[in-house]
């Protein structure tokens, strides 16, 4: 029998705060772990409603991750998948219909990409890697830092496909009318930028300079 | 008749699953290293597709789309269960590759062999779920035109994949930038070729 009272972990420990931090950066869901791909380059072209995507996911994956957690001594394993389908289906139905209620524009923007956060690997991967074998509280933490690592790509994404696709950022106008070319100036919007392929090379660049400053992460071809 | 062909073209060219709307993409990235696996995988795509689609449009058709129930009762004209289709979908493909899965391992152990892994992974490849979703979104009138979506998408996948794994055994050869090794140079290609697919944005069907 021991005496001494188990230490209690704090809640921001270093090792909590490293679920979050380490998603940001060398742990990236994206450009590292390469999940969630489909989702983050179709809703790009403009910054709302990849703010929109990045937050959906966000919930999703917090809650999921919690209930997955919490459930983990009690799934069979045989089946659980179909349970993890189940809870991801539930939590992104009522994500939809609350995007339907409160944000209906963005919602027909956003069109099937709402569904597919069924399919985003990003969800899956996290609840097989972490949530099926780790306490509910730092479950919670990965959920969020991986969320907001997906988030933050998407909105950088986002943000340059916008400025140069459209001169607008979140629909306000930043180039000045006087400077296109319509009106006597020298500037012109770059359509390409928010056509599908664009969005490709953006995130390639992206890696790019990820991998250029971290170089650990350099692949072998 | 003519419908059903424009639908099926437009879906393997003009609207393709990975260079219009990106679906699909991480086994795209993941199993593109070599031609022969990538075949074997777009395959089973093109086969999962073909049935899937169909079986979620009768499912929508009869059972989740606003007042699709009268066929059982005059009085359910005004129920709507649409908000189910996410859940029922999802349902219908893990099932459905389940039953594909035994089926191809009952009559031709050689494919099943060859597709290994691939076939319990397209449950979650999202070009299947996402299939179901723009058949919905569309509105497709007929069973015969939500097939032949379904197969074009197939082959638009199949197609895409294929290219990829082909450039991507060449590359290998050349001298790319360290730092775009690997993922980076994918994506740029990707690109690239999405752009050569672009020009068939013009083709009125």
């Amino acid at each position: 029998m021991s005496s001494e009272k188990k230490e209690r972990e704090p809640l921001f420990s270093l090792k909590n705060r490293k679920l979050i931090t380490a998603p940001l950066g060398r742990d990236n869901p994206i450009t590292v772990q390469v999940l969630g791909i489909c989702s983050a380059l179709a809703v790009t072209a403009k910054l709302e409603p990849a703010f929109v995507m990045a937050i959906s996911v966000m919930a999703v994956m917090g809650i999921g991750n919690v209930v997955i957690a919490a459930l983990r001594n009690t799934i069979p394993p045989r089946i659980r998948i179909i349970v993890q389908l189940v809870v991801i289906a539930a939590l992104v139905i009522l994500v939809d219909q609350v995007l339907k209620a409160f944000a209906y524009d963005v919602s027909k923007q956003l069109s099937v990409f709402v569904g597919l956060i069924i399919t985003n690997c990003i969800i899956m991967g996290r609840f097989e890697a972490f949530a099926m074998a780790n306490k509910v509280w730092p479950s919670f933490l990965d959920g969020i830092g991986n969320a907001w690592g997906y988030g933050w790509i998407l909105i950088v994404v986002a943000f340059f496909r916008e400025l140069l696709g459209s001169g607008t950022l979140w629909g306000y106008q930043l180039i000045p009318n006087a400077w296109y070319i319509d009106n006597g100036g020298f500037y012109a919007n770059n359509g390409m930028m928010i056509l599908p392929p664009m969005a490709l090379i953006t995130v390639g660049v992206i890696i790019w300079v990820q991998r250029y400053r971290t170089k650990e992460l350099i692949e072998e071809n | 008749m003519q419908e059903i062909i424009n639908i099926f073209v437009k879906s393997i060219f003009i609207d393709n699953m990975v260079f219009a709307y990106f679906l699909g993409m991480c086994s795209y990235l993941a199993v593109s290293k070599t031609v022969n696996t990538s075949v074997g995988l777009g395959i089973a795509v093109i086969f999962v597709l073909g049935i899937t689609v169909p079986v979620d449009y009768l499912l929508n058709e009869y059972l989740l789309a606003d007042g699709a129930l009268v066929w059982l009762d005059p009085s359910f004209a005004d129920v709507d269960l649409s908000f189910l289709s996410f859940i029922m979908f999802i349902a219908v493909i893990a099932s459905m590759v389940q039953l594909v899965e035994m089926i191809i391992e009952k009559f031709s152990p050689a494919l099943y062999s060859s597709l290994g892994i691939f076939l319990p992974l397209i449950a979650v490849n999202c070009a299947i779920l996402g299939g179901s979703l723009f058949m919905q979104e569309r509105e497709y009138q007929s069973i015969a035109e939500a097939t032949s979506f379904g197969l074009g998408s197939g082959v638009g996948w199949f197609i895409a994949i294929v290219g990829i794994a082909a450039i991507r055994e060449k590359i290998r050869y050349s001298n790319v930038p360290a730092p775009l090794r690997g993922l980076g140079i994918t994506f740029i290609i990707t690109g690239l070729m999405g752009m050569a697919f672009m020009m068939f944005m013009g083709i009125q069907l």
